[in-house]
């Protein structure tokens, strides 16, 4: 199962990932970040497969992707 | 198991400044990406602009000089001269490269100095306030056409890659966008090439990047991010204008 690492601090809550997972794995969570933002969090882990366009969309380098 | 990505290690660990949903942090990424694929980070040295790109020196992992406003092609040409054995690139915004550095850019290309260049087209002077600049889209407002931009007044949006190619010393000229995943990988492709064009000795590498500002367009990043393909791409189309082989080099 592909591992996912999200740098929550590091999240502005753009969005980007969220439009483009094709799997509709991610969401932006209702807590706040040190920076005052949602960040991003994985809600449907089993779906994901670790294709790491979340991670290339994201322009604040967010995931770090294993698989 | 194996990684799939991860920050590059050109790439500082720390946070970016730019607004969210911004594409300065993706083209800094693919960028770093390109310094590691070549393994030039100990070599390398970039000429910084003026703009949002300013603080390039506190991301990038390498030596950076920043220069006056649109000077960063005459200060990168001074370095690669006095040290041709460094791999030199520069970053500018579309206010810096394609306004106030006019006059450097297209002397640099026409002279053909062997350096990289990584142009960002944002439509708009962003850091210092979203003024119009010279890419900005017919229509658009700014603060300084808050009617929209109109050519009988403000000519056209200027279109820099294309310009920039039919100049000898130029070996290489594409436009890219970052703003889905199959432009992103043609983007990516597009930086490496630009940095094998200098690293080969052929000229100017030369890559313009179509990237959102979402705070000076007064849009949501997701909203910005749909406006490059309706809006952009239809005035600035995507795609490799020039390629030198070795063969044709002069």
């Amino acid at each position: 199962m592909p591992r996912l690492t999200i740098h929550e601090d590091r999240c502005k809550a753009c969005g980007l990932c969220v439009e483009f997972c094709p799997k509709d794995c991610l969401a932006l969570s209702d807590k706040f970040n040190p920076q005052g933002y949602h960040p991003v969090e994985l809600v449907n882990p089993d779906e994901c497969t670790g294709c790491a366009i979340c991670a290339k969309m994201c322009p604040d380098v967010v995931f770090k992707v294993e698989k | 198991m194996k990684t799939v990505f991860e920050r590059p290690q050109s790439l500082v660990d720390t946070s970016f400044h730019f607004c969210p949903g911004c594409h300065h942090g993706t083209i800094h990424r693919l960028v770093a990406e390109a310094i590691d694929e070549y393994k030039v980070r100990e070599t390398t040295i970039a000429a910084a602009s003026v703009g949002c790109s300013v603080f390039l020196y506190d991301y990038f992992d390498i030596d950076v000089v920043e220069s006056p406003h649109g000077r960063a092609p005459a200060v990168a040409t001074g370095i690669k001269r006095a040290n041709p054995d460094k791999f030199v690139f520069v970053y500018q915004g579309d206010g810096d490269l394609a306004a106030i550095g006019t006059a450097e850019i297209i002397h640099a290309a026409n002279r053909g100095e062997n350096i990289t260049v990584i142009f960002v087209n944002n439509t708009v002077y962003g850091m210092t306030g979203g003024q119009m600049a010279p890419t900005t889209m017919l229509g658009q407002r700014t603060t300084t056409s808050p009617y929209g931009r109109d050519f009988a007044q403000d000519g056209y949006p200027i279109r820099m890659t294309e310009m920039l190619a039919q100049l000898e010393g130029v070996g290489y000229a594409a436009r890219v966008a970052v703003d889905s995943p199959a432009h992103l990988g043609k983007a990516r492709k597009a930086i490496m090439k630009a940095f094998a064009t200098q690293i080969e000795n052929r000229g100017m590498g030369f890559v313009e990047v179509l990237c959102t500002c979402p705070t000076n367009w007064g849009m949501g990043p997701i909203e910005a991010n749909k406006r490059i393909a309706a809006e952009m791409i239809p005035y600035f189309p995507l795609g490799v204008y020039k390629e030198r082989t070795g063969s044709d080099f002069m």
